[in-house]
């Protein structure tokens, strides 16, 4: 029995302890906003929070995230509008859509720890999140964006 | 005293203008009956066929949607539009009932059976030089071997007085050089067959020398390199600007192949001139035309994987070549940036790996085993993780993976061994928990 918080609620499992986090949250728990593509932590698709940090959930046994808070897309904003969200959407980021919940999560991690990114950094830290339709210039921009709108934030509150 | 200056001048006139006439004007050869195609030996004829394809003549004498020979493809010339005519052995709007005798004026002359001047878009200054023999097997070839079609030809376009066919004598008069190939005694006889089949019947000159304003090769540019078709026929001289002197073998196997490794491929205009043409010659006359053109270019035979030239395009068009060259900054790249890369001061959970000391030990192992099982919630930085590549990664990858951050980050001494390394401690099983 593995027991951990995901999206503010506690959860135990019953799983093998070497079961990939990523089967538990799609499989047993029945979140599918996150993504299943290359299983081996190449792609990004399956990126979640264990403890605000994005971690590939392919490549994660259960057992190591016992007792972590695990966030994945659903549990981003409640109302699906965190700033990467929303420049998500008024970018017309996703193509496909297929890597954009990984992207996202990958972002907003990006964001927390590195609040002014440059393109420089968007790039190295994007790099590990893969999109086969190519929309790599407009997941930029929406970092970007998403950075400009916290930083506001912030200082109107 | 004045009116005897202008009787002399307009007796002069009268005289000149005689002259011309008399050089200008050409009798007409008689008709004869088409000859039969069997009253030509077949060697005869095979021989014209090589012949036919090595001039192009069906490029030329055949439009875009007629039968071969038979004419009417549009060349536009700086003076008008120019159709071709029906070769074929058509008695009544083709040649068939042209001897030997007419067949041979026309090519060596530029002067139809009637007597009329041809214009120079046929490249009767090239053909002229050819023997009596290859014309004999031209002609034979013509009249034995393609299919007479009745295809009427199509008015030029030409604006008076270009239109004037007796004023073509003038041209020939400044321009044309009547004979045929005289060997250079001092060349090869490889070179000699070669500059007779390019002056002569390939008639490279005619799209790869410039021309003056009245259309004609100018003799002192030859091989200079002309526009041709809304396409540029390169230099056939050193001045040729390919980064590898095309010489013998880059023409031998351009002619045989249509392309070259180091120079190009036959492309536009060209790609019939190769494919529909120079082809069907022997192998022989191929080498022959290259050792003559090889020596237009003057190159030597300089091996061109050693030409510098090659090597700084190859390099320069090898993208992002660190990463291609370094799998360990790729696989980093991919898998471990997401987290482990800081901007201007790092944050926690994110370790800068080149002053982790994980990376700076005499001994990888500490870094080969969370590589391999990562670092659970209850380890480390309390409520992190960081995933294992036990089962994503082989060990050439760890390898690779902490190879390239000792060298990249650090200054200490490589790892030997690495791989073995990773092999001995992924044997050992992931770590209990």
């Amino acid at each position: 029995m593995t027991s951990f918080t995901i999206n503010g609620k506690v959860i135990e499992v019953d799983v093998e302890d070497d079961t990939p986090l990523l089967w538990v949250i799609r499989d047993e728990i029945g979140l599918q906003g996150t993504k299943f593509g290359c299983g081996i932590g190449m792609c990004g698709a399956c990126t979640v929070h264990v403890g605000g940090r994005a971690t590939r959930s392919c490549v994660t046994p259960v057992s190591a995230v016992a007792g972590a808070e695990i966030t994945t897309i659903e549990g981003l904003d409640p109302e699906g509008a965190h700033p990467v969200q929303t420049a998500w959407r008024e970018l017309r980021v996703p193509q496909c859509g297929y890597c954009q919940s990984g992207q996202i999560m990958q972002a907003a991690a990006l964001l927390q720890d590195i609040p002014e990114p440059t393109d420089d950094d968007i790039d190295a830290v994007m790099t590990g999140n893969l999109c086969r339709c190519m929309t790599y210039t407009r997941i930029r921009e929406a970092v970007r964006d998403a950075a400009t709108a916290m930083k506001e934030a912030a200082s109107n509150g | 005293m004045i009116k005897r200056i202008l009787t002399g001048g307009a007796a002069l006139a009268v005289l000149g203008i005689g002259g011309f006439a008399i050089y200008a004007w050409h009798p007409a050869i008689d008709e004869i009956a088409p000859p039969s195609a069997d009253s030509f030996p077949e060697a005869q004829i095979e021989k014209g066929r090589q012949l036919a394809s090595a001039g192009y003549c069906a490029s030329c004498h055949t439009s875009a949607d007629g039968a071969a020979y038979a004419g009417n493809y549009p060349m536009e010339t700086d003076f008008g539009t120019i159709y071709s005519t029906n070769i074929t052995p058509d008695p009544e709007t083709g040649i068939g009932t042209w001897s030997l005798a007419a067949f041979e004026r026309a090519m060596r002359e530029g002067i139809d059976r009637d007597g009329a001047h041809l214009f120079p878009a046929f490249p009767f200054d090239h053909f002229a030089k050819m023997t009596d023999e290859d014309i004999a097997a031209l002609y034979a070839y013509l009249m034995s071997s393609v299919e007479p079609v009745k295809a009427t030809h199509t008015e030029n376009d030409l604006p008076f007085p270009l239109n004037q066919r007796f004023l073509q004598a003038g041209w020939k008069m400044l321009y044309f050089d009547k004979g045929q190939y005289e060997p250079e005694t001092d060349q090869s006889e490889a070179w000699n067959r070669g500059a007779y089949l390019v002056e002569g019947v390939t008639h490279c000159g005619a799209c790869h020398t410039p021309r003056n304003a009245f259309g004609a090769e100018i003799a002192t540019q030859q091989f200079a390199g002309a526009a041709i078709d809304n396409w540029i026929a390169p230099a056939l001289t050193s001045d040729n600007p390919s980064a590898v002197a095309w010489n013998k073998d880059a023409f031998f196997q351009y002619m045989k192949t249509g392309t070259t490794t180091y120079q190009g491929s036959a492309a536009g205009p060209m790609a019939p001139v190769v494919h529909a043409g120079l082809k069907d010659l022997p192998d022989e006359d191929l080498l022959a035309i290259a050792t003559y053109l090889g020596d237009q270019v003057g190159a030597d035979d300089m091996a061109p994987m050693s030409n510098p030239a090659v090597e700084k395009s190859l390099a320069a068009g090898a993208p992002q070549a660190d990463y291609r060259k370094e799998e360990g900054e790729r696989l980093y790249a991919t898998a471990c940036a997401a987290c482990h890369y800081n901007s201007v001061q790092i944050a926690e959970g994110r370790p800068d790996l080149g002053i982790n000391s994980a990376v700076r030990l005499d001994d990888p192992t500490n870094l080969v085993h969370v590589i391999l099982d990562g670092v659970h919630a209850d380890q480390g930085m309390e409520g992190v993780v960081m995933p294992g590549y036990r089962s994503a990664l082989d060990d050439q990858q760890i390898a690779s993976i902490a190879a390239y951050l000792r060298d990249s980050r650090t200054d200490k001494a490589p790892w030997v061994d690495l791989e073995q390394t990773v092999t001995e401690i992924r044997a050992q099983g992931a770590l209990a928990h």
